[in-house]
């Protein structure tokens, strides 16, 4: 049995992961068994975060404090392109399963990405006046944010642009793959350029190149941001959902008042 | 092919037949790069400085002026229904009205670079390579302007927003066009800035048509 089986009307196909959850009752069960547990992993991680970034973590010794402003920037700037990947897989899924959620959750994770983004970039520029001594470079790094930030408002603007909803997500997703080859250039221009950005200290493969007692903070400051992302994400989709659920009702009410 | 061939001979036909309308994209693009003289003040030292920049820019926009009719008309008058149901896949129409769009806007706008960059008082080497830049890139931006063009259709305010999306996918092209004229200029090798302009051509050629096609899909369903 594929994914690929268009299951619409009919009810799941058994054994396609994919069209388990195309069924909106399903995702809102699940959604609201799964809001709790997020909720209890974020905000304790916030919190801990927070004093452990803001209070506990040793200042740096050629930034002072102004390196705390890392602890929101690097994470707000991951999330920023997880956002955007999110928004990709979501159209690619969409446009290719013809998924009806996928859709949804391209459109509801659009907004959160772009207000990740734009913290990354305001949070960057602070930091860039002390220590850079501008508030902007154009430099690669900064340029290809920039960018992404434009990308995810182009994607909002496509979506209110059409009086169909089915239409807006279909040139939506299009334009979101498109603007995915900004992602891999985002990421590697650090290493294509010489630029004024530091390069990426963390990586998963050999030691990390910064202290454990930074590492910490940053790492649950970044799970929290995840978190975070995750909850917004389901909640604007159950959102979307009952925005949905209430046009149908209006548009069934006000037919069975032209029918009397 | 017989698609892309019909489209693209099609396509120059009806703009002829429009006689001059479709030249208005390179009339913009003249009074365009003319104005910034005027704004800037005419101090010869600094025109140069900036002229590559300038046309690089001012052919983007240019580009961008002309896009927003390539699906549009057709849409609204059913041919596009017509193509869309036609034994032609649906790349072969995309490439042949991006191939179209290119003949009628980048190529008119090739032929009055060179003048425009005499005008702005740039020297012969960073007019070659505007010229080089130019060839390569703006096959590119009509490519891109398609997928846009394609994933707009129908949608109210199509033009600006057709700007808003296609404008930061325009942003590499710039780059690598305006470096060239750089490079160019003060002499060095632009040999690698060439080459990334040809490799965005190439990537574009290939993957523009078919996502351009994925999107006229849609638009029936």
């Amino acid at each position: 049995m594929t994914a690929s089986t268009p299951s619409s009307e009919q009810p799941a196909v058994r054994g396609s992961a994919l069209h388990r959850f195309a069924n909106p009752a399903r995702f809102l069960r699940l959604s609201r068994a799964v809001q709790p547990w997020l909720l209890a992993i974020t905000l304790p991680c916030l919190i801990a975060g927070l004093y452990f970034s803001l209070v506990k973590s040793p200042i740096d010794y050629q930034q002072k404090d102004t390196v705390r402003i890392m602890y929101v920037h690097v994470p707000a700037a991951w999330m920023a392109m997880f956002g955007y990947s999110t928004l990709a897989i979501a159209s690619a899924i969409g446009l290719i399963w013809k998924h009806p959620l996928a859709d949804l959750a391209g459109k509801a994770a659009a907004p959160i990405g772009a207000g990740f983004t734009v913290i990354a970039l305001a949070t960057g520029s602070l930091w860039g006046k002390p220590t850079w001594g501008t508030w902007w470079v154009w430099d690669a790094r900064l340029t290809s944010v920039v960018v992404l930030l434009f990308l995810y408002l182009g994607y909002m603007a496509l979506w209110n642009a059409f009086e169909q909803p089915q239409r807006a997500a279909k040139a939506a997703a299009v334009l979101a793959l498109v603007g995915a080859v900004n992602l891999p250039i985002i990421k590697f221009s650090v290493d294509w350029w010489n630029t004024l950005h530091q390069p990426a200290s963390i990586s998963r493969i050999g030691t990390p190149a910064i202290d454990p007692a930074m590492l910490t903070p940053l790492l649950l400051m970044a799970v929290a941001y995840l978190g975070l992302f995750l909850l917004l994400l389901l909640v604007r989709m159950r959102v979307e959902l009952a925005e949905r659920r209430v046009m149908a009702l209006q548009l069934a009410r006000s037919r069975a008042g032209e029918g009397r | 092919m017989n698609g892309f061939w019909a489209i693209l001979a099609r396509d120059l036909h009806l703009a002829r037949a429009e006689s001059g309308g479709a030249l208005l994209a390179v009339q913009f693009f003249a009074l365009g790069v003319l104005l910034f003289p005027l704004g800037l003040g005419p101090e010869p030292g600094m025109l140069s400085r900036l002229g590559g920049g300038l046309l690089a820019v001012m052919a983007l926009l240019a580009t961008l002026l002309a896009l927003d009719r390539l699906f549009q008309q057709d849409h609204e008058d059913g041919t596009l229904d017509l193509l869309r149901t036609s034994p032609a896949p649906l790349w072969t129409v995309a490439l042949g009205k991006a191939l179209a769009h290119w003949l009628l806007t980048g190529g008119p706008i090739i032929l009055v670079a060179p003048l425009l960059g005499i005008v702005l008082q740039m020297s012969w080497p960073a007019i070659g390579g505007l010229l080089a830049a130019l060839a390569l890139g703006t096959p590119t931006l009509s490519l891109v302007g398609a997928i846009g063009a394609s994933a707009t259709i129908g949608a109210r305010r199509s033009g600006v927003l057709l700007a808003l999306l296609v404008l930061p996918l325009y942003i590499p092209v710039l780059i690598f066009m305006s470096g060239t004229v750089t490079a160019a200029e003060t002499g060095l090798a632009f040999g690698a800035h060439v080459s990334i302009l040809g490799a965005l051509l190439l990537l574009s050629l290939v993957l523009a048509p078919w996502a351009a096609a994925v999107a006229l899909r849609q638009i029936g369903e």
